[in-house]
């Protein structure tokens, strides 16, 4: 079975933030991360690899400095990474993104299952999953929470709802978008690791997916930033003082016109 | 891409610090950008002397963007009922399609949805058009898609709005892609300019540190998902009149990939989190699994539903629907209460942008009591029992 990973490198979203002063995204301390989505997107494909047999290729749309997760990837259970860098694909929005990664999947091959974290924390739009199946053509899922059953014919699987779940049964080749409820990422290994440092990581450019230069970056995308600022500070704050009684007196007294 | 121009920059260095990729540095007395760049135009936007500005190559323009025109929302049908979301996107689709002077229509697939149509139309809506088939009774992305594509296709809508729930966030970025159009997720502000009808879209941006305004210049309909209880429905008048029209929907259409083999419905959690204007939230500060029975009181109490932190989630007090924060739901209630919860930003960004938050913690110096509009500091055990006493005879 071929297992195709989507994986993004993000800041670490704790860490953004803009300042209030000076109204720019203070990144002191920014760090690098894996989405934590796609962490368990990734655990699913080397347990359904496990499973199944097959292969687990781990593909990141980002800078150069996205290696680190590639590897990471690997280091975890992949068996290989590929990096699509490339300065055309800079200021793509979900659209354009969606599609040089279905370029990307459709340039290496057969495959059978996609899989995705539910969304990125960056961004947290979860709309390049649902897009890329889209452009693929495939049958999908959002926010899969449990793989019940997988042959090399289907799959079932349990997807979240806002009331509870459904449970689904789509035919391969298909796509889903997986929730942390759905495994526990395995820690990577001493020899992962080494494989890791090894791993040779292919690289491909915009003409090496055939990306059409229209489709890709911010020409591809049709949604446009056009303004970023802090979100509105909170009003006047109380913190009460006192006795536990005075203090839910004061407080119910404030809550009172609310009620 | 970035252009610099080394003329007028004075390398002060606050592009430096306003690009949260460093993908821009100052050396040899001029900005440098990098391959880290994402285009997100923080630096052009803080350049104090306009040295800074994004080159795009050609972008893509449709050519009949004025064929556009009006507002859709999209419905949603489940289990015998429509989602509340769908009569707040009515009232917010309503203000925009009368700013700017068109007709607002609604999409409704379902089963057997014709009964809701005077509804849809007393919450604003001048157009129904109602997707009927005995398929379309369970929720499936592909015929779901398949519908919605159609009749944007032929109304040719200027503004789609869906709701940011789990139903809208699975099927809406599919048909986004498919009629290659704009999507902005989980809005929380939407104003259309009167006279292009450009929808000024608003919505936060990691995890709810910062804020982001965007546009679809180019393309139409533009498309933006609405989270639960952001939009205020409007007054239902059983006096309005509108039309309704069937969609016809041919074979092609309702044909599906998807086996829905069961749809089960949490019956101990039915409430969802983020419909309720009342959140009593409980934190590690419980210490265990039976503190949840005096927030579940706190919370009946008024008339709300119970949250957790993910510190409760993951100690196996609480199931995961109820977690609020970066990993688990962002919600938006009138009263939030975190009690034993202490404020860390990823369980901030899910909850700041209640009405009012009230923080009941021993730790006087817990970050929750920074974000907090009232802050309590004591033992919630004490002051939990307290408040609802207060609360029952204020009652009487």
């Amino acid at each position: 079975m071929n297992i195709i990973v989507c994986i993004k490198q993000v800041p670490d979203a704790k860490d953004v933030r803009l300042d209030p002063i000076t109204n720019t995204l203070a990144r002191e301390g920014v760090e690098s991360i894996m989405n934590p989505y796609d962490r368990h997107a990734l655990e699913e494909a080397v347990a359904i690899k496990e499973q199944q047999g097959g292969r687990v290729t781990v593909i990141t749309m980002g800078p150069p400095q996205a290696e680190t997760v590639l590897r990471e990837a690997i280091a975890c259970g992949a068996d290989e990474g590929v990096l699509v860098s490339d300065r055309a694909f800079a200021g793509a929005d979900t659209w354009a993104t969606s599609y040089t990664l279905a370029q990307t999947v459709q340039t290496l091959g057969d495959f059978d299952l996609v899989l995705c974290g539910k969304q990125a924390i960056d961004g947290d739009t979860a709309q390049v999953g649902p897009g890329l199946a889209c452009r693929l053509n495939i049958p999908y899922a959002t926010c899969v929470q449990k793989t019940r059953k997988v042959s090399d014919k289907v799959i079932e699987v349990e997807r979240m709802m806002d009331d509870g779940f459904d449970v689904l049964r789509l035919p391969l080749p298909a796509l889903m978008t997986v929730v942390k409820d759905i495994n526990e990422p395995r820690v990577a290994s001493l020899k992962g690791k080494m494989k890791a440092k090894k791993a040779e990581i292919r690289k491909f450019s915009a003409s090496d997916i055939g990306a059409e230069i229209q489709n890709i970056g911010l020409a591809g995308s049709p949604t446009q930033v056009v303004k970023v600022f802090s979100p509105e500070a909170r009003g006047d704050r109380k913190i009460f003082s006192g006795s536990v009684e005075e203090q839910v007196d004061q407080l119910v007294e404030c809550l009172r016109a609310h009620l | 891409m970035l252009i610099i121009d080394s003329d007028k920059c004075t390398a002060c260095g606050i592009c430096e610090t306003s690009c949260a990729f460093g993908a821009i540095t100052v050396s040899d007395n001029c900005a440098v950008v990098n391959e880290s760049c994402t285009l997100c135009g923080a630096c052009v936007e803080n350049c104090p002397v306009e040295a800074l500005h994004i080159e795009s190559a050609g972008k893509k323009i449709q050519s009949d963007i004025n064929a556009y025109s009006g507002i859709m929302v999209f419905a949603e049908y489940r289990h015998g009922n429509v989602a509340p979301v769908s009569y707040e996107l009515l009232g917010i689709g309503r203000k925009l399609a009368d700013k700017r002077g068109v007709k607002l229509s609604v999409i409704l697939p379902g089963g057997n949805v014709a009964p809701f149509a005077d509804s849809l139309i007393a919450a604003g809506a001048d157009t129904v058009l109602l997707a009927e088939d005995p398929i379309l009774e369970q929720f499936r992305e592909d015929v779901y898609a398949a519908i919605l594509v159609q009749v944007i296709r032929d109304q040719k809508p200027e503004v789609v709005l869906a709701g940011a729930t789990a139903i809208g966030r699975s099927v809406i970025p599919y048909v986004a892609h498919a009629i290659d159009a704009g999507l902005t997720a989980d809005c929380t502000k939407l104003e259309i300019r009167e006279e292009d009808g450009m929808l000024l879209q608003t919505r936060p941006a990691f995890g709810g540190n910062i804020m982001a305004t965007i546009e679809c210049p180019h393309s139409r309909p533009q498309m933006a998902t609405v989270r639960p209880k952001v939009m205020a429905p409007a007054e239902p008048d059983p006096s309005r009149k509108g039309e309704i029209f069937q969609v016809h929907l041919s074979e092609q259409v309702v044909q599906t990939k998807i086996e829905v083999l069961d749809s089960v419905i949490d019956n101990e959690d039915q409430t969802n989190i983020q419909e309720v204007e009342a959140l009593v939230a409980g934190g590690r500060g419980l210490e265990s699994e039976k503190g949840f029975s005096l927030i579940r009181e706190l919370a009946n109490e008024l008339g709300g539903a119970v949250a957790a932190s993910r510190a409760a989630v993951d100690s196996g007090w609480i199931p995961y629907p109820h977690q609020v924060g970066q990993t688990g739901k962002t919600v938006s209630p009138k009263l939030y209460i975190a009690c034993g919860i202490s404020g860390a930003v990823q369980h901030a960004v899910g909850m700041q942008s209640a009405e009012i938050v009230v923080a009941i913690n021993r730790d006087g110096k817990a970050p929750i009591f920074d974000i907090a509009t009232y802050g309590v500091v004591g033992d919630l055990y004490e002051v939990i029992p307290q408040l609802i006493k207060r609360l029952q005879e204020i009652k009487k």
